[in-house]
């Protein structure tokens, strides 16, 4: 376990954990979402789906292809207006004294836009869609750094490379534009630059998704450590159940657009109630 | 001594959906209770809901009917109506649990696996990995296995890995699915000597124990499942 180690020079996630859970902060959610829908068409999206997403949780969401779990990640991320319902954000809104629970579709669009930069991140399944091309793995880290308002370079150059070996990247890499980068390393160098900001909130959909098992792994090892060290909030779209297990806390299950069944993700996978979720839990070989 | 867990008229019965829509009584009225410093064993047939009845209590398994109460910090808490979360914190600081299958996760070592547990509760590294060694060294783990993940281990192994994982805080309350079920006898004699040292601190433990001679070592009193009614079907 050294990899990360220099991403923690702050206390463990756990002990913060602690913190926050003596301090009360615990028992505040980071994200309420009530009644949100999304209906491109009748069962095509996402209707009613509400739940509370608490510091340091990861929610889980699967289900069949086209039930919209993508569509419903891109709505509680700020990036698609929904029909209905709303996605309440606590966090520190520009010019805020103190934090509060912000409307996600009341705020200025502009706001939106610097909480996906800065506060939260989204790491989509082809690493290309969240990386520049054109820039350097370096740069690619340093830009949200920028978007912060960071602007001393010594110091931006600094935590790519520190973040470039954290994701277990070979430093020497930094200034190698993605595209020569194999698929494990740029989606593990889109992971490195969503964090370096430290956001309290991850988006992401399939990020195994794209790549070989033993890569796969490698990946979910990292992933898994950085939830826990870094007291990450996450909600991650998978069709992958071992990956589910893995990972997260709570599990969604989705089916033509609703929430069919949710609950404690070992819970969900071992004593499915629904229908459909016993047939997903029965369709894999072993878990 | 003080009761830590009581379940109140458990019932559950599975519904397979995709076959039929069968229903399988399981469970049906289970009631007990459990004290510090006390064990109490399942027993019953293969079959008769004792690893249900288990995994109910550790918030693994949801019921149909009944409560099941933990003592929590000085509070009553309903694990069959619990949130998620309430569950996930109840297993951090209260309830531990050794099955007979280690899940083990890629690339990591039997001894992060061990420490975990207590690192998650903001334990410190240092004492959490002098606990981990001395908790494998005394289920006979060989150290050179230790920096290794568990994927390669023999199903020995893996299961006294569990075990050190199971023991390596001293939780309130412990659920124990054959912890000894591939063991020899001098590992299985380990694995009593370490529920023995549980009970005496006051740990209040409920466990399935096929090998009869464990059994009488460890328990104080038996829970039968096979008198429940489960033979009637629909
Ligand atoms: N922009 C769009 N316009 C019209 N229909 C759309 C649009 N985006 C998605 N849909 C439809 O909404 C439904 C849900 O799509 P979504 O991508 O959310 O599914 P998904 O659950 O992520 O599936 P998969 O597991 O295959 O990725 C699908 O029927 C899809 O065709
Ligand atoms: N997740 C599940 N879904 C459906 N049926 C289940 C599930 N878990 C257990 N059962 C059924 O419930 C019954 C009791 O099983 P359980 O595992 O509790 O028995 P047991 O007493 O522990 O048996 P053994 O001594 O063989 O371990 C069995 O008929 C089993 O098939
Ligand atoms: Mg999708
Ligand atoms: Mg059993």
């Amino acid at each position: 376990m050294t990899a990360i180690n220099s991403v923690i020079s702050r206390p463990s996630a756990a002990q913060m954990k602690v913190q926050a859970e003596i301090h009360g902060q615990a028992d505040r959610p980071l994200l309420v979402v009530d009644a949100l829908s999304k209906l491109y068409a009748p069962g095509k999206g996402f209707s009613e789906v509400s739940f509370a997403l608490y510091s340091g949780e990861v929610l889980g969401i699967v289900g069949e292809s086209g039930s919209g779990k993508s569509t419903l990640l891109q709505a509680l991320s700020g990036r698609l207006k929904p029909d209905a319902g709303s996605v309440l954000y606590r966090g520190y809104a520009q010019g805020d004294q103190g934090d509060q629970m912000n409307d996600l579709y009341g705020m200025p669009e502009s706001e939106r836009r610097r909480l996906l930069r800065t506060e939260w991140g989204v790491v989509h399944q082809h690493p290309m869609d969240g990386l520049r091309p054109r820039v350097s793995a370096g740069g690619n880290i340093g830009e949200r750094l920028m978007a912060k308002g960071l602007s001393h370079y010594g110091n931006i150059r600094e935590q790519a490379l520190r973040w470039l070996s954290d994701v277990e990247i070979d430093q020497g890499r930094v200034d190698d534009l993605p595209t020569t980068f194999s698929g494990g390393m740029q989606q593990r160098l889109q992971i490195a630059r969503n964090l370096v900001t430290h956001p309290q909130l991850i988006f992401m959909d399939e990020p195994t998704g794209g790549l070989d098992v033993s890569v796969q792994a490698r990946l979910l090892d990292l992933l898994r450590r950085l939830v826990n060290e870094l007291n990450l909030s996450v909600i991650i779209v998978t069709h992958d159940l071992a990956v589910a297990r893995l990972l997260a806390d709570r599990l969604m299950v989705m089916k033509q657009s609703r929430v069919v069944e949710s609950g404690l993700t070992d819970q969900v996978l071992d004593d499915p109630q629904h229908p459909y979720t016993q047939l997903l839990v029965s369709s894999v070989l072993q878990n | 001594m003080e009761t830590m867990l009581r379940a109140s008229e458990v019932s559950k019965r599975f519904v397979l959906h995709n076959q039929g829509g069968v229903e399988l009584p399981v469970l049906k009225q289970a009631s007990f209770s459990v004290n510090q410093g006390e064990c109490l064993v399942l027993n019953g047939r293969s079959g008769s809901g004792k690893s249900t009845l288990l995994r109910a209590l550790y918030g693994n398994y949801l019921v149909d009917s009944g409560r099941i109460e933990v003592k929590t910090q000085g509070y009553w808490l309903d694990i069959a109506s619990a949130t998620p979360r309430a569950i996930l914190q109840l297993r951090r600081n209260t309830i531990g649990w050794v099955s007979q299958f280690l899940r083990v996760i890629p690339r990591v070592s039997a001894l992060d696996v061990v420490m975990q547990p207590l690192l998650d509760v903001g334990g410190d590294a240092k004492h959490a990995k002098h606990k981990a060694q001395q908790l494998l060294e005394r289920l006979n783990v060989p150290s050179h296995l230790w920096a290794l993940a568990p994927a390669t281990f023999s199903g020995g192994e893996q299961q006294r890995v569990n075990i050190a994982r199971g023991f390596i805080l001293d939780y309130p309350v412990l659920l124990l699915d054959e912890p000894t079920a591939s063991l020899d006898s001098t590992n299985a004699s380990a694995v009593v000597e370490l529920i023995d040292q549980a009970k005496q601190r006051g740990a209040a433990v409920v466990g399935i124990f096929h090998d009869s001679q464990v059994r009488e070592q460890v328990a104080d009193r038996l829970y039968d499942l096979s008198t429940q009614d489960t033979t009637v079907q629909g």
